[in-house]
């Protein structure tokens, strides 16, 4: 099953899919554009990112850095202000030369998980989504990489536009997925390249820290990021998940 | 989440927790020109964020569990500053306007030396940000850059600070954070940990007070076994 939630007409509303856009829970058939879209996920927990979870991308970001699955998890923790919906803007720094996209897997926790085992743990997933978690390497430094300010700014986190449940994902380590600017493939790979796989990340986590649902664990990003700038429409897309549409504007100076 | 709820809005905490490394003059004082060596390479410029997430949170009375194998936990007593209305690109003297109240947090780590990419498992393990006992208006206290902090153990005192001497007070800490990310209501931004944090062991039981605020307690026990 595939779920949305959308703003229409002054109230939020769960949708599911629809040969003409989406359809909402009251019935009424939407184009996919006549709605604002949501991160698919109600009731939004703690967001758990991994750096480094794919053998490609280790290698472009340095010849001396090496990551295997032997080694500790990279992770690091987000907000849930920095989340956007489907075909929304996010606000590009005015003074940053260097942001660029990340399609990542993003698995939502359905049942709690503590002290699971690999075997056991993809029973505990409600179901998957696309993330774009945007980085902005202008303000990468050096104590508690990467820093809030490189991977937790407003809007810059981007989820959706369905919540695709577990059932219809059968091997979540076979998916395709790839980044498209202004149409332009610009990063392609496949989940089969994550370092730590799904079911090992649910292990890992569990083993100190309780999952809950509404967790979400963004699982990295294969090679081939590269900047983006103001008027971009990114497109980051999971097979069989879904094609998480998002446009970079300009930041607005602060209102006087 | 600790069960936490106030006489006045935001009435409940949202279950985001920001913590501030290095905010202490002292403390970063103290690592000297390391911070300009391998792997820091400069000071920090930007304050140094991290996230409490919400399986860490408990309320006054837990007992939190030392995990096995580790002999001593990190105690930082902060102030945490309980948001009231949403703050994006507040200027300092603004930002405590959007300040509800203010309640006192236990930053519990397990000890570590290297600031550069320290894995959350140190940080962020079930109970390890005791929260509580209430939430104070701001009126409670005087002022907030100048308050006493004291950490006992077994109701000997080990740590007597302030939450003076800050790189960024309350509202310049808030006022920076606020120019990238909103702080929403019931969010809590602590102001950072004194240097010299105590470190504390299973079977201790400990309280963080702070000037005006009364004292949080909570008990470190032995983790059960996998």
């Amino acid at each position: 099953m595939r779920s949305a939630r959308v703003a229409f007409d002054g109230a939020i509303h769960d949708a599911v899919p629809h040969a003409d856009g989406l359809q909402l829970a009251d019935g009424r058939v939407l184009a996919e554009d006549a709605v604002v879209w949501l991160p698919p996920v109600a009731e939004i927990g703690t967001i758990i990112a991994l750096g480094l979870n794919y053998a490609d991308h280790v290698k472009e970001l340095s010849k001396e850095l090496t990551q295997t699955s032997k080694d500790e998890p990279l992770v690091f923790l987000k907000t849930a202000g920095s989340l956007l919906g489907h075909r929304a803007r996010t606000r590009r720094p005015v003074d940053a030369a260097f942001m660029h996209y990340e399609c990542e897997l993003a698995v939502v926790i359905g049942r709690r998980a503590r002290r699971v085992k690999a075997a056991d743990a993809l029973a505990h997933v409600q179901g998957y989504t696309v993330c774009n978690d945007y980085a902005i390497r202008d303000y990468l430094e050096n104590w508690y990489r990467p820093n809030l300010r490189v991977k937790n700014r407003d809007g810059a986190t981007v989820l959706g536009p369905w919540l695709v449940s577990a059932d219809e994902v059968p091997d979540p380590q076979a998916l395709a997925l790839g980044t498209r600017v202004n149409g332009r493939v610009v990063q392609q790979g496949t989940t089969a390249n994550m370092i730590h796989t799904v079911a090992a990340l649910i292990e890992y986590l569990s083993d100190f820290m309780t999952l809950a649902p509404g967790d979400i664990i963004l699982t990295g990003t294969p090679e081939g990021t590269v900047n983006c700038d103001v008027g971009d429409e990114v497109v980051c897309e999971i097979e069989g998940i879904g094609r998480l549409v998002n446009t970079l504007v300009a930041d607005a100076p602060p209102a006087p | 989440m600790p069960a936490l709820s106030f006489d006045f809005a935001p009435w409940r905490l949202s279950g985001t927790v920001v913590g501030v490394l290095l905010n202490h003059r002292p403390a970063l004082a103290a690592l000297g020109d390391a911070v300009n060596a391998a792997p820091y390479k400069a000071a920090p410029k930007a304050p140094v964020l991290y996230v409490k997430p919400r399986n860490t949170q408990v309320g006054d009375g837990a007992c939190v569990a030392v995990p096995a194998g580790v002999p001593e936990l990190e105690v930082g007593a902060a102030l945490g500053l309980v948001i009231g209305r949403s703050a994006y690109r507040v200027s300092a003297g603004d930002a405590l306007a959007h300040v509800a109240g203010l309640v006192i947090v236990a930053d519990l780590s397990v000890p570590h030396e290297s600031f550069y990419r320290p894995s959350v498992r140190l940080k962020a393990r079930d109970g390890f940000c005791p929260i509580g006992p209430r939430v104070w208006p701001l009126s409670a206290v005087p002022a907030l850059d100048a308050l006493a902090v004291r950490v006992a153990v077994d109701g000997r005192s080990v740590h007597e600070t302030s939450t003076g001497e800050r790189v960024r007070g309350a509202a310049k800490l808030l006022a920076d954070v606020s120019g990238f990310m909103t702080l929403a209501p019931g969010d809590v931004l602590l102001t950072g940990v004194a240097a010299g944090a105590p470190r504390v062991a299973a079977g201790h039981a400990v309280s963080v007070a702070i000037e005006g605020l009364g004292a949080l307690s909570f008990e470190l026990v032995t983790e059960e076994p996998a």
